[in-house]
């Protein structure tokens, strides 16, 4: 009996290559994301008065506002990290799975 | 608790901005260069329609622009589609009543986006057709998931529908001095003109005008406002804390999370209600292929987090800029309009008449974009997953299948018509709840483990679906909001007025474990196709391609 492509793919060494690193490099991504995030929220739940102190003495500012735009710049950040090495290796390898088996 | 409560509402209202505010507010007096420079706006719109429908032919053309819109375009649009007036008004408002509380809500709304970019972007675009029913039911059977995802679907799209024309109907009497009504209608009738004449490419061009119209508009504000300021945000924050009720406390994290269960419910719901949202999930299908996608999470990222921290930062200068004139405070002190107005009154200290207009007109385009985004979504459940899918069993002709979506659209936008003058009145901030309550425990749960879960099977997936989208109506109609506020009964059967924390979870392991314990041999089929979904999803083998124009 002959096999699919799709099985065929699947059963591919290089393809589970590519699929287990993506995986593991999109969760790793997400899960730092969201750490970062309910982290913040439990800053905010538990312990206020570390994101309400001043940045410096006699100051205005707190420490929540660049803590807070961090976390929009950071996890934007890693979008374009993600996009980064998604272009170069994922893409690439995604190229050369499909050429052997689908083409 | 009661404090909690008022900020919670408070918060929904951001997305709902202006509900609140209109019924304070006298009706403005007829405002000409806002209605001249919305009414420019509505006739470019209207050019790029007729462009639009001279090049929508196909049913793929009508619901995705014929696969060829490019990433950062497409990112635009994404970030036109989620920068609604309500984050303009209501984030800035929120800011400018509650400081650094606002901030915190802005973050939470921006966190999902990442999140989607890397569970879901690429997938969505590789399984994807018209609807994200497509990618649920891809291996599962097609009547029951299409029914339930075009459920989700709708109801999605008919309470946001509400906020957002409630919203329209009440902005516009403000800021343009018309009646409610007509403003409701107006908006009602444009967007359909939009949609069945111009379909997705006429809908994508009109939230990419919006987009960089709100960009620019909030980037002028920005700077307009901070120069009063010498360019220092230490600066601005002394002279805030200085004038602001609040005081010091004012960029403190102030009563917003006084209870962690509601805080931490309310951010679930945004986080993954954002990855269930059926207008936002359509946009990847509009992309070239799985690249493009990822470029326009990204894209849509950049502007969006940009756009909210400006936002915020308006609200701040807003505090000093407006709270301190007396042009814009009534007789007891407070600011006329309502809170979610500081962002207008800002408009006009810095930019004058004129910047007004165009700032009211610019909400007003961005109300009717959003619209269009969700009858197109709302359209296309109709017309693809139930009439071509599940009556016509796949069998049904494409020209009839368009002429289903152009009614459907019709339909969708006179029932928005009428919902929004029937709910002029009433309290609508638990509408959002409902609309990211539903997203997040119906139509996420099922569509993520459609693509990651080989153990999903019909039998589990219409249960915990069904579970989730009614548990989560359930919570919100017996919470604080809707049972209390709304019905008036003593006291709240259930304690929240957020569902996610509790209906997300509920959906999930319903989904798990229907799908564990059906053994019958249709679930058997169903977990052997994985291998061919879970390989398109991750090479795009066999994915629809880009029509060619």
């Amino acid at each position: 009996m002959s096999l699919s492509v799709p099985e065929r793919i699947m059963a591919c060494p290089r393809f589970q290559r590519l699929a287990a690193t993506r995986s593991r490099f999109a969760w790793t991504l997400a899960a730092l994301v969201l750490a970062l995030y309910y982290g913040y929220m439990l800053l905010v739940a538990f312990a206020p008065q570390v994101l309400g102190a001043r940045l410096a003495e006699g100051g205005t500012t707190t420490w929540g506002v660049p803590v807070g735009a961090a976390i929009i710049v950071f996890s934007w950040l890693m979008t374009g990290l993600y996009i980064r090495r998604a272009n170069v290796e994922f893409d690439a390898l995604t190229d050369a799975v499909l050429e052997e088996h689908a083409r | 608790m009661s404090r909690l409560h008022g900020l919670a509402v408070a918060a929904l209202a951001a997305l709902a901005p202006v509900a609140h505010a209109a019924g304070e507010a006298p009706k403005a007096p007829v405002n000409v260069t806002a209605i001249a420079m919305f009414l420019v706006f509505v006739a470019i719109t209207m050019g790029i329609t007729y462009w639009a429908a001279s090049r929508t032919r196909s049913a793929k053309d009508f619901y995705t622009a014929g696969g060829g819109i490019t990433g950062f375009q497409n990112g635009l649009a994404i970030a036109g589609d989620y920068m609604s007036a309500a984050t303009l008004l209501g984030l800035s408002g929120m800011v400018f009543a509650r400081g650094y509380d606002g901030f915190i809500y802005a973050i939470g709304f921006f966190v999902g986006w990442p999140v989607i970019m890397f569970l879901m972007a690429e997938r969505l675009r590789n399984l994807g057709k018209y609807t994200f029913a497509d990618i649920a039911s891809y291996r599962l059977q097609q009547t029951p998931i299409r029914t339930l995802a075009a459920l989700g679907t709708l109801a999605v799209v008919a309470f946001y529908l509400i906020v957002q024309m409630v919203g329209a109907g009440k902005l516009i009497q403000l800021l343009f001095g018309l009646d409610y009504w007509i403003a409701v209608v107006l908006v009602g009738s444009i967007m359909v003109v939009y949609v069945t004449f111009g379909g997705m490419l006429a809908t994508t061009w009109v939230q990419i005008i919006k987009a960089v119209l709100l960009l620019a508009a909030g980037t002028f504000m920005l700077v307009m406002a901070m120069s009063r300021f010498g360019w220092s945000f230490e600066a601005l924050a002394q002279q805030a804390s200085a004038v602001h009720r609040m005081g010091d406390a004012l960029l403190a994290p102030g009563a917003l999370l006084a209870d962690p269960v509601s805080a931490i419910s309310l951010s679930l719901g945004l986080v993954f209600g954002l990855a269930g949202l059926p207008h936002i999930m359509m946009r990847f299908f509009t992309v070239t292929n799985a690249r493009e996608a990822r470029k326009s999470v990204f894209y849509a990222n950049g502007f969006i987090g940009y756009f909210f921290l400006v936002v915020c930062t308006l609200g701040l200068c807003a505090v000093v800029i407006v709270g301190t004139d007396a042009r814009f405070l009534g007789a007891d002190g407070k600011l006329l309009g309502g809170e979610n107005m500081a962002a207008m009154h800002l408009a006009k200290a810095v930019g004058g008449d004129l910047f007004l207009g165009f700032i009211s007109a610019v909400a007003f385009a961005t109300i009717l974009a959003v619209v269009a985004g969700l009858a197109l979504a709302g359209a296309s459940a109709v017309s693809h997953d139930l009439y071509a899918c599940v009556i016509k069993r796949g069998q049904a002709d494409e020209r009839a299948e368009m002429r289903v979506s152009r009614l459907a659209t019709v339909a969708i936008g006179l029932v928005a018509i009428v919902l929004g003058i029937l709910f002029e009145n009433q309290n609508i901030a638990f509408m959002t709840a409902l609309t990211f309550g539903v997203a997040a425990s119906s139509n996420f749960p099922v569509l993520l483990l459609s693509m990651y879960w080989k153990g999903l099977t019909t039998r589990g997936a219409l249960v915990g679906g069904l579970t989730g989208l009614l548990s989560a109506v359930v919570f919100v109609v017996l919470g604080p909001t809707v049972w209390v506020k709304v019905l008036g009964h003593a006291a709240p059967l259930f304690p929240y007025d957020q569902p996610a924390l509790f209906s997300m979870p509920l959906a999930f392991a319903v989904i798990m474990l229907v799908s564990k314990l059906d053994d019958s041999r249709q679930a058997g089929d169903e977990q052997a196709r994985f291998t061919e979904q879970y390989v398109r999803a991750q090479t795009g083998l066999g994915a629809e391609a880009a029509s060619a124009h």
